[in-house]
Parts: C-alpha cells; structure tokens; sequence
C-alpha cells in the first residue's frame, strides 16, 4: 500500500458566519489519481484550495509526507495548480510562462531551458515555445497550463474543474492524456470536477463531497457499485431506488446475508443479497442501475407480483435502449438495455405494460436511516 | 449604410474644420515674420523655431518640464495604490468612489483653482492650521511656489491618472496573482512580474494624459506660481497676447505638439518591444 502523501486531520473553515468545511478529513496517497467529486458548492474547491494554500483553515491540520503545513504560504508549498480558467500569464510567451516556476525557485538558466522544453515536448506544443497565450486554442492553452505546473516537479498537482471549458470531444481527449501523464509523471494528482462521468473514469479513488462533508471515498467501481448512501447513488449515475421490508434472515456467512425482502411496490416478496447485515424488520432501500434491469412485455398475460408499469418514453442512445417507465404508484423507473442488432425490431411502444424484474444479487442494499 | 456614411463624414468634417484647419494654420503661422501691426506678414522664416532654443526661453522650456514631470510622478504615485485598492472594492462601492472622483468635474477648474489660492494663502486654511496646532509660529509662503503649482496640477490631474490604471487593473485576472503565487512568486515578484507588466498600459496612458496638459495649464501657474514658475502654457499665452509675436507663440506649440508625437510613438515602440520580449525573458533576469 502506497503511504499517504497529503492528509486533513479536522480541518474547519468559514466563510464569514457560513461553515464551508467542518471536522473535515483526507487522505491522499503519494502517487495516485485522486478526485474530489460533487455538486457545486459542495465545498470540493476549498479543499483543493486549502491544499494549495490560497485558504488557511480555521482549525485542524494539514499534514505533507507528516509535516504541518496549515500555516505555510502557498510560494513555498511544492504544490503547483492548473487552474480552471488556466489563467496563463497575457504578457509572457507560452515559454516564458511554463519557466516562471523555475524561475521563481531561481534554477541555473543552463538547466531552465532543457527542462521548459521538455515540458512543452510531453504536452506537445514545442512549436508554440514562441507564442502568446492569445494565439492559442482552448486545448492548447489547457496544456500549456499542465506543463506550467508540472515543470516544477511538485508533490501533488491539484486540477480545478481543468477540462470543463472545453468541448466534449476535446475533453475526451484530455482526459486520456492526463491519466497517462500522471502515470508517466508518477505525481499524485488531486482532480477537481461535478462530472462523474469523467471522475469514475480516470480516478484511483473518488471522494464524493457533499455539504462540505465526504459521503464517501473508494474505487471508482466501489463507488459505482456500493453507493454508501442515497446522494452518492444518485450522483454517480442514473439509479432506481425502492423501498423494502427485510422480512426474514436466511442465511449470513462471512461474505454476505441472504434475506427475503418486501416490496410494498408490487406486493411481493423477493430474495435479497448484501454484504451489510441486516436484522428482521430492518427498513432498506435496494438500489438498482438502469442497467441492472430487465424487461418483459404483459402483453394478454395474467398480471404476476412484481413491479409493473408502463413505458412512458423511450430513447434509442445507439448502444442501448433506454426506456422511462411510469410503476403504478407514479414511480418513475429508468432502465437501460443493450441494442441487440439480431432483433433490430426490439422497440417498446408507448404505454406498453411491461413487467420489471432484474438480474439477481446486482442488487445493492441500504439502510433506510443511512440517507 | 447611408447613416452610417452621415455620422462618418459630419466626424469628418468636424475634425477638419475645427481640429486639422487650425493645426495647420498654426503650424503655417510659425514659420511666417512677425509683424505688431498686421501679426504675420510674408517671408517665410525659421526665425522663430531659433528664437526658442536660446537659453532665455530653453530655461523656462526646462524649468515647465520638470514641473509638469514632478507632478505626473506625484499623481502616479497618488492614484497607482489608489486604483489598485479601487479595483478590489465590489462594483457598487467602486461605481461610488469612481463618482466621488468625478464629481469635482462638475465645477470649472478654474474656480476650482481659486479656492486652492484661499486655501494656501497666508491666512489661508492650512497656515491657519498649523499655527493653531503650534506646527508653526508665522504664516509660511505656499502660495506663489513651486510647490503651490505643483499641488494645483496634481489636485486637477490625480482623476485622468486614477482613470486609464483603474482599468488596467480592472481588466487585470485576479486569478493571475494566485497562480504567481502558486509558482512560487513571492510579493515582491508578483509586483514586478506580474501586477507592472499588465499594468504599464495604464502607467503609460495615464502619464502622457497628464504629463502634456500639465505644460499647458497657464491659468494654474498664473494663479498659483508667481512670475518665477511658469508653465509652457504660460509661455504661449504671452507670447500671442502680451509680446503679440504669433509666430513664436505658434512655433512653441508646434515643438509641443511634437514632442507629444515623438512620446506616443516611443510609447507604441515600448509597448511593441516588451510584447516582442514577453518581459520575462532570461536575458532580463
């Protein structure tokens, strides 16, 4: 296990009488992708700026490789940022600006230029050494940002929202070239962004902010699979949550609980599994991703228990089929499934009556007092 | 399309009747002879230009130019803090403060400049002041000094310096700063790296605007400065109303007017050479 490398031991702060963070806690290993992640205004941009040290905190540590560095100015922190609008300095050339860093730490002229060139070659933009930041593109201007930062070799490299001002298949791209630079970099990245998508994609871990608390922090694949919570479930992707009754316990080894669950919507009674420990008459809500859902057609068939409803729209997405379907109660249920070019004529019509089932043990299991 | 022609050529004419006609008319009177009955008369001559470079008037020339030039530095230092803070403020207190400085706009200068003299007289406010604060036992000479035109200038001019740097620092990205200090510029060397370079349009814009009417506000030296400090302006008030030699008059004005051309044409030389060398570059660290 890689040691940490950045750690928040109680960190608070306000802003006048508003608390943006309070008891907060972190844990950054040397060496990996790590990403805040949350709605805006959840406080995720003053973490990274109370990393920088644009912000002190009112109370708590910030520890680096163990030292406190809460009251250390941010000229002397070995942490360098791209920022969200690049701010790329207008009046110095593309060259000019990546050696400021060097510069400013007053390295030898002689190895200032190899190394300002070296960085510009890794974001490929050795031709524009010459340029103004005027005379580049979005994308241009966003890797010469990268290179900026990462010529000075910093512990950590923090990235606010950095690819948020550029389009989407420009972003795709970059987000590509990020992950293999910090691969080939071997700096631990800290990511700032409120787009999962791009979060679950190129982090080691995610931690999903909220309210200026983390609700939880993990493996993309935890957090996508295993939301601890509602809001975490909710925000990492499209899910259908239902509430149930556990009912009886029917077998619990070291793994995982078998239990019979009831679902008041559809009147039913399912077998669940989870690997948290629930106990007979345990309110829970059983998440399940669009994905997870299967679908079959009530065409003159007798109505069976289990959720049935009707299809309200439906969206051809080219790889998969998603379908809004409205349960009798009015619950709206989104489920999403692969096109199948063998059954090119596979289509729901409108208010079709469906019936609902999924794919046993893909289910992931709540508390209902968890949310 | 036809009233855009309109606005174009009514400007034009405008600008040729009341802004290139006199300029030349000028610059034609001051190669002419002087004449106390008839002002100009026929042959052309350079008498006049000659008559400026000896060292009677060179000394007034000089003694303007440090004047206006020891204002512009002190309106400079005045007013670059001034709009730095002023860019910090929200946009309502900054739509306040910027009214505040315009406000004094509203009344002629020159009355404006008659209420400095009752200020720096001799039983003038601040005299009054001191006295009574036991700074001084008799009233000191403010008035008719250097001093005095020096404060008259200022007072007038702080608002055109304040202007062209408040908007340089308002165009300036605050963000700038925080990544200066993430690449490990110190206070010192945000300043000069970073807050100077973007600011120096406005340094430059704001100095030339007061710096050249500064030469040229004869009311305040006459008002202020006694018969020792005179201002360029002065000197080509009296020269058209008093010695009534209009080709000399005419001849200052056109040195003046060059000068001000040779300052803005070095201004666009600068500012093409430091966008050329970036500023920053190893040759300048």
């Amino acid at each position: 296990m890689a040691k940490t490398l950045m750690q928040f031991r109680q960190v608070s702060l306000k802003f006048d009488t508003q608390e943006i963070l309070t008891g907060f806690d972190l844990d950054i290993k040397d060496g990996e992708f790590f990403t805040l992640l949350g709605p805006s205004g959840c406080g995720k941009t003053t973490v990274l700026r109370l990393i920088a040290g644009f912000e002190q905190p009112d109370e708590g540590q910030i520890l680096l490789d163990g030292h406190n560095i809460a009251e250390q100015l941010a000229e002397h922190r070995p942490i360098n940022t791209v920022f969200q609008s690049y701010a790329l300095f207008p009046h110095l050339s593309v060259f000019d600006n990546v050696a400021f860093g060097l510069k400013m730490s007053r390295t030898p002229s002689t190895e200032i230029k190899p190394r300002v060139m070296e960085a510009l070659e890794m974001v490929r933009l050795a031709e524009f050494a010459d340029r103004k930041p005027a005379q580049l593109s979005g994308g241009q201007k966003q890797r010469v940002a990268i290179a900026r930062a990462v010529v000075n070799r910093p512990r950590l490299l923090l990235l606010d929202e950095s690819l948020s001002a550029l389009d989407y298949k420009l972003r795709q791209q970059m987000q590509i070239e990020l992950k293999h630079l910090q691969r080939q970099l071997g700096i631990t990245f800290v990511y700032v962004t409120h787009d999962q998508e791009e979060a679950l994609s190129m982090s080691d871990r995610i931690l999903v902010m909220n309210h200026g608390q983390a609700q939880q922090v993990g493996a993309p694949r935890d957090i996508y699979e295993s939301p601890a919570n509602e809001f975490v479930a909710r925000f990492i992707g499209e899910i259908n949550i239902f509430d149930a009754r556990i009912e009886q316990v029917v077998s619990i080894d070291e793994q995982q609980g078998r239990y019979l669950a009831y679902f008041d919507q559809g009147n039913m009674t399912r077998e669940i599994v989870s690997e948290t420990r629930f106990e007979a008459g345990d309110k829970v809500k059983v998440m399940l991703r669009p994905e997870d859902l299967r679908i079959e057609f009530l065409e003159d068939a007798p109505e069976k228990p289990g959720f049935i409803g009707e299809v309200q729209e439906r969206n051809y997405k080219g790889k998969t089929l998603d379908s809004q379907i409205k349960l009798k109660d009015g619950q709206l249920i989104l489920a999403s499934e692969f096109f199948n070019e063998n059954e090119p004529d596979f289509d729901y019509k409108l208010n079709q009556k469906v019936w609902i089932d999924w794919v046993h043990g893909w289910e992931h299991v709540i508390k209902a007092d968890l949310l | 399309m036809n009233f855009r022609r309109l606005i174009i050529s009514v400007t034009l004419a405008w600008l040729t009747v009341f802004v290139f006609l006199p300029h030349l008319l000028l610059v034609g009177t001051s190669v002419m002879t002087p004449n106390p009955d008839h002002l100009v008369v026929w042959p052309v001559t350079l008498d006049s230009f000659e008559k400026v470079f000896t060292p009677l008037y060179f000394s007034v020339f000089w003694h303007s130019l440090e004047l206006a030039a020891i204002a512009t530095v002190i309106c400079l230092m005045l007013a670059y803090p001034f709009a730095w803070i002023l860019s910090t403020f929200n946009s309502r207190t900054q739509a306040l403060l910027l009214f505040l400085l315009i406000l004094p706009f509203w009344t002629n200068s020159l009355i404006r400049t008659y209420a400095i003299k009752i200020l720096l007289g001799k039983k003038g406010l601040v005299n009054a002041t001191m006295i009574n604060l036991g700074i001084i036992d008799e009233p000191i000479q403010l008035l008719y000094t250097e001093f005095a035109v020096i404060f008259g200038l200022v007072y007038l001019l702080l608002p055109f310096m304040v202007l062209p740097l408040y908007s340089s620092f308002d165009k300036m990205d605050k963000s700038l700063l925080e990544a200066g200090r993430d690449l490990g510029a110190g206070t010192v060397q945000r300043f000069r790296h970073i807050i100077l370079p973007l600011t120096m349009p406005g340094i430059v814009s704001g100095s030339l605007i007061v710096f050249l009417p500064a030469m040229g506000m004869f009311y305040i030296a006459d008002l202020l400065g006694g018969a020792k400090n005179l201002l360029l302006g002065n000197v080509v008030k009296n020269l058209f109303l008093v010695a009534r030699d209009w080709p000399m008059g005419a001849a200052f004005s056109v040195i003046m007017m060059l000068m001000m051309a040779l300052m803005l044409l070095l201004y666009v030389q600068a500012n093409r050479l430091v966008s050329r060398k970036g500023g920053l570059h190893d040759s300048n660290l």
